[in-house]
């Protein structure tokens, strides 16, 4: 494996810049220009956020080459984009055109039911979703230099966020207690490699940075996921479908680093308008899920 | 005990910083407000995005306080940091603290593939500097010393009481270039007992 190699750090370095920080979704070149201006330490470029993938349904894509184009020309800030899991033509795409991270998203429909990208492969770093340990773990042998935590994504509900960030801490800290030779078969059961999960053991954290997703709607539920455990956050539909995003957008991002100091969260709680309206996940099928694709 | 450093945690990788300086025989405090800044005897304004910090300087009121900060206390800014750091900054500009005299060109190497690892000459020891979207510096002022270069352009600088990096000395293994920022700052602790005194 490649973990050490000059390439891995500049990939796990950039997450590292964007570490404390609010990774905004926006759709053309305006919203990039108002997530920038909010505090964004990164904009993620699509055509359509989840909560509209989910309602219109069809096949969801990577984006068209001349929005990401336009919100790249737009802002200083780093900008990612989405590919279907297993789409590595996509991926090259993204990669010729020059995004600074793509993100292997389970919000669009997925390429291959079976395989992941070899991220190894590419010169741009990756981000993958992850529920569990496991996953994470999977994700980052294949390359991935940033995990986020799924969530369910276009929901605005943060209750799947919550679970999967628990799940991969709880999961972290208790191979922090194992023997060695119980490591072994804990690699079995999580179908991790025993190299990664011996070094998580070790570290008690993961070997890239771990961010949240999925689910973000106030500034209350960045800084639940951050006291959780995740170093930074993505917001997808959460900012730019409720009533003020510009508002919404300033106040999640001060948030996300004020997220010890309950004086500050009543700062930023204040004043905001409507949040999106929110999903109850428990009354959906599991067809509708998002957070299920991905092996 | 060692002085107490403060890294600016507003956003960015201040958690790496907070690392380097423990192992340069730093105590390190988190500071992300005034009342912890006045606790600290210097500062580290780490990576991370300058656009984001920026609004939170001045959202939180911290944009002044720094400032003045800067006219007794050493501060060390890397990348991002460099930028705030900086008299003048291009592409696009935007305002900075002004406290070392140069001009920062923001993403100055490119986008994300164009980050790159070189070795670096830091005062005869060969040194790894980590690029991550880095900044160029385009101009230096004339008191401000250029310490270490990449090719033609500088990448380490020092002006008075402050030191910029372009590159992440916190990524690499090794610590001496937080050393040598833990240095200047207990240097500057004497110089002010002595006016004092």
């Amino acid at each position: 494996m490649t973990f050490g190699s000059d390439q891995f750090r500049l990939k796990t370095g950039l997450a590292e810049m964007l570490k404390g920080g609010v990774i905004m979704d926006v759709i053309n070149a305006e919203q990039a220009v108002i997530a920038e201006r909010a505090g964004a330490c990164a904009v993620m470029a699509l055509e359509r956020v989840p909560s509209d993938i989910r309602k219109e349904g069809g096949v969801a894509r990577m984006s068209q080459i001349r929005i990401i184009r336009d919100i790249m020309a737009s802002v200083s800030i780093p900008v990612m984009a989405k590919v279907r899991i297993g789409h590595f033509t996509e991926a090259r795409i993204l990669e010729a055109l020059g995004v600074d991270y793509i993100d292997e998203s389970e919000v669009l429909t997925p390429a291959d039911e079976e395989h992941h990208v070899d991220k190894h492969d590419f010169k741009i770093p990756f981000v993958c979703g992850a529920r569990n340990l496991g996953e994470a773990l999977r994700r980052i042998a294949e390359g991935a230099a940033m995990i986020r935590t799924k969530g369910e994504a276009g929901s605005g509900n943060i209750v799947e966020a919550v679970r999967h960030i628990r799940t991969i801490v709880k999961e972290m800290k208790q191979l922090t207690v194992l023997s060695k030779e119980e490591l072994f078969r804990e690699a079995k059961n999580l179908q991790a490699p025993l190299e990664l999960v011996q070094y998580v053991a070790e570290a008690g954290k993961l070997p890239v940075p771990n961010f949240s997703a999925g689910g973000i709607a106030t500034p209350a539920d960045a800084a639940l996921v951050m006291q959780l455990g995740a170093e930074a956050v993505f917001v997808g539909s959460g900012i730019f479908k409720s009533s003020d995003p510009e508002a919404r957008a300033k106040a999640i991002v001060k948030a996300t680093t004020y997220y010890q100091d309950p004086e500050k969260l009543l700062e930023a709680s204040e004043e905001l308008g409507e949040a999106m309206p929110g999903l109850d996940i428990s009354k959906m099928q599991e067809s509708e899920l998002m957070q299920v694709r991905g092996w | 005990m060692g002085p107490v450093i403060g890294v600016l945690a507003l956003q960015g990788d201040f958690s790496a910083h907070r690392n380097a300086l423990k192992q340069s025989g730093a105590q390190v405090l988190e500071v992300r407000s005034v009342a912890q800044l006045d606790q600290v005897d210097g500062l580290i304004i780490p990576g991370g995005e300058s656009t984001t910090m920026l609004r939170l300087l001045r959202l939180e009121n911290l944009f002044e306080p720094i400032r003045n900060f800067g006219q007794h206390k050493p501060i060390f800014g890397t990348c991002a940091g460099a930028i705030l750091l900086a008299s003048e900054v291009l592409h696009p500009t935007q305002p900075s603290l002004g406290l070392l005299d140069m001009t920062v060109e923001r993403n100055g190497y490119g986008r994300q593939v164009d980050s790159h690892i070189a070795d670096i000459d830091i005062d005869g020891q060969v040194a790894e500097a980590v690029f991550i979207r880095a900044p160029i510096i385009r101009r230096t002022g004339p008191a401000v010393s250029v310490l270490a270069s990449s090719g033609e352009i500088p990448v380490l600088v020092q002006g008075g009481l402050h030191l910029a990096s372009t590159f992440h000395p916190e990524l690499s293994h090794g610590s001496s270039v937080h050393q040598f920022f833990v240095r200047m700052v207990e240097k500057a602790m004497q110089e002010r007992r002595s006016c004092l005194s």
